[in-house]
């Protein structure tokens, strides 16, 4: 975890344009990925392929819809950032992927190599069930022999590669003395080929092979099915991990050098340019700008920031380039302090025993014990070892967990599957279950509910030739809040007056000249102006007084709705926020949220919900800043955006992919379900048990018995799961 | 019976070639994308000539 930590001091992702490192210019064509969470059908495809291959300098583009990614080839001119637009353009959201980070992930050898497993384990059962489907029907003497000796031949080589992850399970759980799952699983496969062998030596009539393979095949079919599971959501992880690139830019001598972040060292002079993050703590020595501190603290107003303040690393720089002297890098930096909190609230969360863990807790005793039994009893009843081992080995193969080992991953694998294409990523296997459990919903303010980009709210109250002053000045500077008001009054159809000279003044604003009066827009205090508590920019016109454009947060889009379906679904909500009380209350009031708290601090956050959860409650919490990584990791189950801090995504299970939240509700709704579903898999795999084990005991089982159990017990379960659709 | 010295072989035969198929196919990556392979056969662009 430690790892991916260190790269939430990532420089921003728009670095990413500025000059690339001359060291590794590589001659050949480059790929480039792209994370495209809103693409869904074919028209999709066909659109992004084409907006892709037309661009000059992109070679070869493929869209792959599984994983909702384009992976390109290109000359190494070209970058993301200037294929970005054109997918914008063309209506698709998308993020650039650090493709190191991916192709660990692309060539995916474990998910393969379960494959080849699966694949040979289903061929050979295939072959064998073919001759013991003669058997069962008739064949007698030399033939019977003769399908057995070959079912062997094809049994034994093809469970000796395909078992293999059982057996290494198994020996590792016994190793350290403890029973998992796999131990009975493992017991049954090799008392099923020992006895069967034995019988076949001896011409016997009944022999287990097609039984061991088709346990295996099954088996190795859920486990395949939870592989791929997580590994699509590790993957698109690994992909969110990747959008932020670790990066700053050192200044040796006055020359720029750009290092990963990494290597700097404390006394390090780095230059953190407008939109960049502050990738370590230190002191500025040179510059003047605005930091933009929400994701930090949840604070939406803009900080001034001025030589021989201190920053912490995660603060975004906003208006003009800064020189820091690091004063902390690493593991030392604000930023890791915070994430401790982190590593100490997770451990709660580890407590949670999923359902299949329980029932595994349950059955693999008691399978054992059943079946030692039937060996005993019918030891002592018979007097004979062959007939009681073969009869051991029914009541194992019979009880033996098929449809447990796919009730827990079919039914993951359809709700995943069904979240993913909302645009919802489960990282974590057991999220499901506990999400199905929340009763209270807390949500973080900036950059969760609302979209952290600032809307302007009073346009109407100032007279149009003024609004035309502010668009003028607005229009030469990149400050969130520059850029809000010119979208605003563009919108609004302003042209922009004739402001001459305009200059921007790093951490004030622009200023400029109008008909021979000077005409600023900036901070309050800058032209002469009391600062209120609400984000507002400033107009002054010559020495008039100076006019408020007053600036609310947008909300994220689906906030709204996401809020009331979770209350009409009978969930407390309740918001918590690290910014001033007025901000908190006006989105509180207008969301109809009745229990709120502003100016909320990290450890208040965590331990808020640690109380409700004291209280008996489940808390689902969502947040994306890092002020919420302590709370997230301290909640029952977590959800943060993709747009949140690298730690936050760590900290929390369920990652939403797009920008919309209304799917928060859906999921909770689709985990509930999950879960029903689950339960009743369990149930159906005990009927089963229920009523073929006692046959199985009593001495009644014959493979072709122990054959249809399974195949029925498989089926039902998987399609049962696949009703989630 | 003697039909069985020739269904044997042949079926174990099938169910290799089979076997070897299926290995191919994983070997070239046609399981990567299973979602959009459904969903490109919907759309008609290189339906007159091959991709190049």
């Amino acid at each position: 975890m430690t790892a991916q930590l260190s790269s939430g001091t990532a420089a921003c992702p728009g670095c990413l344009a500025a000059p690339a490192e001359p060291a590794r210019s590589i001659p050949e064509d480059v790929q480039i990925a792209l994370s495209l969470p809103g693409i869904h059908c074919s028209a999709c495809i066909a659109t992004v392929e084409r907006e892709l291959n037309a661009h000059p300098g992109v070679e070869n583009a493929r869209v792959n819809l599984t994983l909702k990614r384009a992976m390109i080839k290109a000359t190494p001119e070209t970058r993301a950032v200037d294929l970005i637009p054109v997918l914008e353009k063309a209506g698709f959201e998308a993020h650039e992927l650090d493709p190191g980070a991916l192709s660990a992930t692309q060539t995916d050898k474990a998910g393969r190599d379960l494959l080849m497993r699966l694949a040979v384990a289903g061929f050979a059962s295939m072959n064998v069930m073919l001759l013991s489907v003669s058997v069962w029907s008739g064949a007698t003497d030399a033939t019977r022999d003769m399908f057995h000796w070959i079912s062997a031949a094809i049994a034994l080589p093809a469970i000796a590669f395909s078992a293999q992850p059982f057996f290494a399970n198994a020996w590792s759980a016994l190793r350290v003395r403890r029973l998992n799952m796999d131990v009975p699983i493992v017991l049954a496969i090799l008392l099923a080929l020992v006895t069967s062998l034995w019988e076949t030596a001896l011409s016997g009539e009944h022999a287990y092979f097609d039984a061991a393979l088709t346990l295996t095949f099954f088996l190795l079919a859920g486990r395949y099915l939870d592989y791929r599971t997580r590994a699509a959501a590790r993957s698109a992880a690994e992909e969110l991990t990747a959008l932020e690139v670790p990066r700053a830019i050192r200044l040796v001598d006055g020359v720029e050098n750009e290092i990963a972040v990494a290597d700097l060292k404390v006394g390090d002079l780095i230059l953190v340019r407008p939109g960049g993050r502050m990738p370590v703590d230190g002191e500025i020595v040179s510059g003047q700008s605005e930091l933009d501190r929400s994701l930090l603290t949840g604070e939406t107003v803009p900080v001034f920031a001025e030589i021989g303040q201190l920053v912490s690393a995660g603060e975004v720089n906003l208006t003009g380039p800064l020189t820091l002297r690091a004063t902390a890098v690493g593991e030392d930096t604000s930023l890791h302090r915070m994430a401790d909190l982190v590593a100490i609230a997770e451990s709660g969360r580890s407590r949670y025993t999923s359902l299949a863990d329980k029932a595994a807790k349950l059955y693999a005793p008691g399978v054992h014990i059943l079946s030692a039994l039937s060996f005993l009893g019918w030891y002592i009843y018979s007097g004979d070892i062959r007939t009681a081992l073969n009869i051991a080995a029914a009541v194992l193969i019979i009880t033996c967990p098929c449809a447990l080992g796919l009730a827990v991953p079919a039914v993951t694998t359809a709700a995943s599957g069904r979240l993913f294409r909302k645009g919802m990523l489960i990282k974590h296997a057991t999220a499901l279950e506990r999400l199905s459990e929340a009763d209270t919903v807390v949500f973080d303010k900036t950059g969760t509910l609302t979209s952290g980009s600032p809307e302007l709210v009073n346009l109407g109250d100032h007279s149009r030739a003024k609004v035309e002053v502010a668009l003028a000045l607005a229009e030469a500077s990149a400050h969130p809040l520059s850029v809000a008001l010119a979208k605003a009054a563009r919108e609004a159809g302003i042209k922009p007056a004739n402001v001459r000279g305009v200059v921007e003044v790093p951490g004030y604003g622009t200023e400029g000249e109008y008909r021979g009066q000077r005409v600023r827009l900036g901070r309050a205090a800058w032209v002469g102006a009391e600062q209120g508590s609400e984000t507002s920019a400033w107009l002054a016109i010559g020495d008039h007084a100076p006019l408020a454009f007053r600036f609310s947060d947008a909300l994220r889009p689906g906030a709204a709705e996401a809020v009331d379906a979770l209350r009409a679904a009978g969930k407390h909500v309740v918001l918590m926020s690290g910014d001033s009380q007025g901000a908190v209350r006006a989105l509180a009031e207008k969301l109809g949220i009745t229990d709120w708290i502003a100016e909320a601090l990290p450890q208040d956050k965590a331990h808020r919900i640690q109380d409700l959860s004291d209280k008996g409650h489940h808390v689902l919490m969502v947040g994306d800043g890092l002020n919420d990584t302590a709370a997230l990791a301290a909640a029952h189950v977590s959800i943060s955006p993709a747009s949140a801090l690298d730690a936050a995504r760590v900290a929390s299970d369920i990652v939403l992919l797009g920008n919309d939240l209304s799917p928060i509700a859906d999921a909770c709704d689709t985990a509930v379900k999950a879960t029903k579903r689950i339960r009743e898999n369990f149930r159906i795999a005990t009927v089963y048990n229920v009523i073929a084990v006692p046959l199985a005991v009593i001495g009644l089982a014959t493979p072709l018995i122990a054959a249809l159990a399974m195949s029925t017990s498989s089926i039902t379960v998987s399609l049962n799961a696949l009703r989630l659709r | 019976m003697e039909v069985l010295a020739y269904l044997i072989p042949i079926s174990l035969l099938l169910g290799g070639v089979g076997l070897v198929a299926f290995v191919y196919t994983v070997r070239s990556n046609q399981y990567e994308d299973p979602e959009g392979d459904a969903r490109r056969i919907l759309s008609d662009e290189w339906d007159d000539k091959p991709k190049p």
